[in-house]
């Protein structure tokens, strides 16, 4: 089998701007957040984001980097609205395309199993279908009479998601409490690229997780990225938990464009994963 | 013991579940959470639900309380709770920051869609909730969300639903608004929003100052029952020891 590692700027190298890109996680759950950093710093520009969104989506709208949002929410979780989102929806900054959280699960099942669609009557008599021009409605084929939404397929040119576990040759392990659908967002992209926390000889997979965590395979992974502490501020259980007052302090930039600025050079602009990572430490140790 | 309005409301909340059988309480917010699992503790036993994490939980676990300590009885990561929606085993509590006499909702932002004066939580799992089971509302301050019309319907009312198929709109029903004055429902022939019953204290001129649309009456209006002295012991001991219902109050 062949190995698929590689680094955080390796994985940039393989993005374009202008791409539509997918992110793994959940509000501020397990988010690939170095990889999320290495794009910022980066110079891809214009991207399509389709995320359920959490800090990853904050921090690209807040530098400029989304020209296109399909989300189901996006939200820190312990702070129910993300704060530098809410400035870009009010600055009118983006294009959006909201669904219902259900429906966005079913967009991603549709590009996973290369459908144009799946329906749902989530959506009907709704905001999601006035203001979403993307969004269009099907009438059963069969003698019910029923009118469905038509969620399409969120087909994206690339994926980036963050497992607890990951082999080199690309299958990922989870060992929290919830998979999330990552599961589909690694088949629904072109190219998925998959940071863990750590890279792991595969026999070693079932001394941590049951064979139920084991829930993504290497036919939908590019490439493995090692990244201990990669989904930092955001949570990763059992690993670690979200960084709480990280967190705070990440949203309070949302109130002040010089303090983004300062967080912006003092954490997210750093030029390795592994410098945050030290930088981390001194944090800790003070 | 002198009975306060947090525990009027939780027990007028929880009244929103009598009947509903062995399906998923999902509420969301202190006040929902206490609610769902008061009912569960006492006339509703059949009900389940969540830690609001990934596990279906037994017991009467405090709010706050550590879950881990709880029994399992189901997984219910977010894909399943999403399956579970849509299969129809779901009555979901909801805030709303606008709502109308149709029962319109919006928490997703005030102002224009496109480019919001406040944006507000987004659509989240509203369109999906409404369309296929029972869900609730809890509005801690009626006189702000009770309005005449609503800047983004996050959850269709009664009306936008009347245009869809009937196929397309059997599972849809706004059980109860329970607010800080009073509950209601739309028990009326052109599902208005309906005064079930008042607060003990508040009068119908006073719920009625508290909305921009006018309240539906049929028949006397009731006053909301008191909780019993069980329902009380559940709540302030059991349920929400530390009290953090009360801060939706202030």
């Amino acid at each position: 089998m062949s190995d698929k590692q590689m680094t955080e700027e390796e994985v940039v190298g393989e993005l374009r701007s202008g791409m539509t890109l997918g992110i793994g996680g959940w509000g501020s759950r397990r988010k690939p957040m170095s990889l999320v950093r290495a794009i910022l710093r980066s110079d891809l520009s214009d991207l399509d984001i389709v995320s359920y969104g959490g800090p990853d989506v904050g921090i690209l709208c807040a530098a400029g980097k989304v020209r296109k949002l399909t989300y189901g929410f996006v939200s820190l979780d312990s702070i129910p609205l993300e704060p530098h989102f809410r400035l870009t929806r009010q600055a009118g900054a983006i294009e959006v395309s909201e669904l219902d959280e259900g429906a966005f699960y079913l967009g991603l099942m549709a590009a996973a199993h290369r459908v144009p669609f799946y329906p749902t009557r989530a959506g009907l008599g709704t905001a999601m279908m006035s203001e979403n021009p993307d969004l269009k409605t099907v009438k059963s084929p069969y003698d019910d009479d029923e009118e469905l939404v038509a969620v399409p397929a969120f087909r994206m040119d690339a994926v980036i998601l963050h497992m607890n576990r990951a082999d080199a040759a690309g299958n990922g392990q989870f060992l929290g409490p919830d998979l999330y659908f990552d599961d589909l967002f690694a088949m629904a992209g072109d190219k998925t690229f998959m940071s863990a926390e750590q890279v792991v000889p595969t026999e070693q997979f079932l001394s941590e997780g049951s064979v139920h965590t084991l829930r993504i395979p290497r036919t939908h992974v590019d490439g493995v990225i090692q990244a201990p502490g990669g989904a930092h501020f955001t949570e990763c259980p059992p690993d670690y938990q979200r960084d709480e007052a990280f967190q705070s302090e990440y949203a309070a930039t949302a109130r002040d464009p010089e303090a983004w600025e300062q967080f912006r050079r003092d954490w997210l602009e750093l030029e390795s994963h592994d410098d945050y990572v030290e930088k981390l430490k001194e944090r800790s140790q003070k | 013991m002198t009975v306060t309005l947090d525990e009027i409301c939780v027990v007028a909340l929880a009244e929103a579940f009598r009947g509903d059988g062995e399906l998923l309480c999902n509420p969301m917010g202190p006040v929902p959470v206490i609610a769902g699992r008061l009912a569960r503790a006492t006339f509703a036993p059949d009900l389940m639900l969540t830690d609001t994490i990934a596990f279906a939980i037994e017991g009467n676990l405090a709010l706050g309380g550590d879950p881990s300590t709880a029994v399992i009885e189901a997984y219910m990561p977010f894909r399943s709770v999403f399956d579970q929606a849509w299969s129809g085993k779901r009555h979901v509590v909801m805030g709303a920051s606008q709502i109308d006499q149709h029962g319109n909702q919006n928490f997703a932002a005030i102002g224009p869609y496109r480019k919001p004066k406040a944006q507000l939580l987004g659509l989240r799992g509203a369109p999906g909730n409404l369309i296929n089971h029972p869900t609730s509302y809890w509005i801690p301050n009626q006189a702000r969300a009770f309005s005449a019309t609503v800047d983004v319907v996050s959850a269709p009312g009664y009306d936008r639903i009347a245009q869809l198929p009937e196929a397309s709109r059997r599972h849809f029903e706004i059980r109860r608004v329970v607010t800080d004055l009073g509950a209601y429902d739309f028990e009326t022939e052109d599902r208005r929003m309906r005064v079930r019953s008042l607060h003990p204290g508040v009068t119908l001129e006073q719920a009625q100052e508290a909305s921009a649309f006018e309240l539906a009456v049929t028949g006397d209006v009731e006053e909301s029952r008191l909780p019993s002295d069980e329902e009380l012991r559940l709540i302030r001991e059991v349920l929400d020891p530390g009290g953090v219902r009360k801060a939706e109050f202030r």
